[in-house]
């Protein structure tokens, strides 16, 4: 029953990001986890309240851990809440990871919270690295001062609603996916944000000569044990909370593609 | 070690269980219902009850012969033992998190059916937890829902008992032959009363388990199931099962392998919290909750993701079947939707390219 039992973690630091999202730093109050890799996990729990899954948004290599939180829930608003001091049980680390080893350019594609996943991954040493991410509204669009400082990333930005303080694209991020330079041999995509967008942007990648097997998704279900226990996390075949979240895309389209699977 | 034993022996079997500390489980009639509780002696098995069985249909019965495992799968199953309804994982409170103590007693399983044995060695391959000690009861008289022969777990006891035993009622006599799997059961049956089993006694058991092989109320289509569902994921045939299906979970409750579980957080006005898992079904609508909603929201979803991860991804999960054919979703469906039936109009649909037989 160890496979239950979280580890306490105390709140460092608590960074607004958006409206409904913060960022957390946590510390271990005394013994610590393994280390996380991009894309993977944690369980977070809330005393008395419940667990839920929080990606890893950042690794910064000093036993600390580091969760992007959008309020959604009644679990997701206590952590949201938590400010420095308070104690938070976390399991993990979850899951599988980006798989980064033979990626020559890296595009990243993120919808929304989408981009906490992500994240890790932008300071990873490729020839040339691709952000396209997408949020509702400009107030919706995360670590945008960390972004505009990022030197060798191209960046690209889209909203689905401008307003007057909105200078930049508007639209989908398949838009600027459809016509970014991109050299479908060396490039590795990773894909994270709502289904529909992760299909349609397959669907685009795939159209300029990408191979799936060089696409790769964090899915998302239910994961309530984390190891593959509970049963909640099905997709098809997978149980994500160990098969998954990040999956080729092979393995996932037609999992995807079915409804209500 | 083959030995047959009499009604006394099978006594002192439950006695010289009990004795070592072990908590002796097995049949008993209770509520109209072969069910499953502690035993204090053989007594209490439910000698002369049989049960008559269909869709959405189980009734108890009085049998011609006294005897004691003449009964097909109940409304129980060893589930509840090994992987109880519910469950406290841990507490938590001001001075930090304190797992629960596995207080699960070292169980001996008396007359467990061998699609049962088949179950605990699935269910036990993903809950773990301390091996029971089995004693199986081979079956020689399949119930009109068994299809345990199709799907490889029966009527012949498989692997995995300590003991098994025979039932025989002739004009011989009420007996068992017991035979070893493992040294504890063969230590076990060293310390009853019995006599060496002879040639004899032992084709008759294999007669008796051999002519039920061709008793079996129902069969799983010959085909690789794996196959049939995955052709069938987006076939209009779950809107049909939909149509009948209530969503209620029974089947996912009787089912011997069913595992999935939901975990639960509870306070107390102390500030005390306590974490819990109880069984949880995927036929409940938070099953798959997201924020936003539930991702499989329609009956027919709900039964696809039931009936394919039973009969096909449990393969890829896990490297098995998840389904045993012991019967009990049929019986206990109160719509008497049959899996076998919906997997027969399935493998139909596929080889048919999709259109509905």
């Amino acid at each position: 029953m160890t496979t239950w039992v979280p580890t306490p973690y105390e709140v460092v630091t608590r960074t607004v990001e958006t409206h409904d999202s913060v960022t957390l730093t946590l510390r271990p109050v005394a013994e610590s986890l393994p280390a996380f890799r991009p894309g993977q996990f944690a369980m977070l729990y809330a005393h008395g309240v419940g667990e839920v899954p929080i990606s890893i948004s950042a690794i910064p290599g000093d036993g600390t851990l580091v969760h992007t939180i959008r309020a959604v829930g009644a679990v997701s608003r206590t952590l949201h809440d938590a400010g420095p001091g308070t104690v938070i049980g976390v399991r993990g680390p979850f899951g599988t990871a980006w798989r980064l080893d033979d990626a020559e350019d890296l595009l990243v594609v993120a919808g929304g919270i989408g981009l906490a996943p992500l994240r890790p991954v932008l300071g990873h040493p490729a020839k040339r690295t691709v952000l396209i991410a997408g949020a509702r509204s400009r107030q919706d669009l995360l670590y945008q001062d960390e972004i505009a400082q990022l030197s060798d990333v191209d960046v690209v930005l889209t909203v689905d609603h401008g307003d007057h303080d909105w200078h930049g694209r508007v639209g989908f991020v398949t838009e600027p996916l459809a016509s970014i330079p991109l050299d479908p041999d060396r490039t590795t995509a990773l894909l994270c944000g709502p289904e529909p967008m992760m299909r349609f942007c397959a669907r685009t990648l795939l159209g300029r000569g990408l191979p799936a097997e060089r696409i790769q998704v964090s899915l998302e279900r239910n994961m309530q044990c984390g190891v593959g226990l509970c049963g909640h996390c099905q997709l098809g075949p997978l149980l994500l909370c160990r098969d998954g979240p990040v999956t080729g895309y092979p393995m996932a389209e037609p999992l995807l593609l079915a409804k209500e699977l | 070690m083959n030995v047959v034993l009499d009604l006394d022996g099978l006594d002192a079997l439950v006695r010289v269980l009990r004795r070592d500390g072990r908590v002796v489980v097995g049949p008993v009639l209770r509520d109209d219902a072969i069910t499953l509780a502690e035993l204090s002696s053989a007594a209490g098995l439910p000698s002369g009850w049989g049960v008559e069985t269909g869709p959405g249909h189980y009734r108890v019965r009085r049998r011609a012969d006294a005897a004691v495992f003449g009964h097909s799968a109940g409304p129980q199953s060893w589930k509840r033992f090994l992987h109880p309804p519910r469950r406290r994982l841990l507490s938590s409170d001001s001075s930090g998190l304190h797992p629960a103590e596995d207080d699960a007693p070292n169980y001996a399983f008396l007359g467990v059916r061998p699609c049962d044995l088949a179950a605990i060695a699935k269910l036990r391959q993903i809950v773990g937890g301390r091996a029971p000690f089995v004693v199986a009861a081979q079956c020689t008289e399949p119930g009109e829902l068994c299809f345990c022969a199709s799907m490889g777990c029966g009527p012949a006891a498989g692997a995995g008992y300590d003991i098994a035993l025979t039932e025989r009622i002739d004009s011989d006599g009420h007996r068992f032959l017991a035979t070893s799997g493992t040294d504890e059961g063969a230590e076990v049956l060293a310390r009853v009363p019995a006599r060496p089993a002879s040639p004899n006694d032992l084709a008759l058991a294999d007669q008796d388990v051999e002519a039920a092989t061709r008793r079996m109320g129902r069969a799983m289509p010959e085909l690789d199931l794996r196959d049939v569902l995955t052709a069938n994921r987006d076939s209009a045939h779950w809107e049909t099962v939909a149509e009948r299906c209530l969503t209620c979970g029974n089947c996912t409750m009787v089912c011997p392998t069913c595992f999935c579980v939901s975990v639960e957080d509870t306070t107390d006005l102390d500030g005390n919290a306590e974490r819990s898992q109880r069984w949880a079904s995927c036929f409940e609508i938070d099953f798959s909750y997201l924020h936003g909603g539930a991702v499989r929201t329609s009956g027919a979803a709900r039964y696809r993701q039931w009936m394919t991860h039973k009969l096909g991804t449990w393969h890829d999960q896990f490297g098995t079947s998840g389904c045993v054919g012991c019967g009990r979703c049929i019986a206990w469906c109160p719509a008497g939707i049959d899996i076998t039936e919906e997997a027969a109009a399935l493998a139909t649909m596929m080889e048919l390219g999709g259109e509905r037989p």
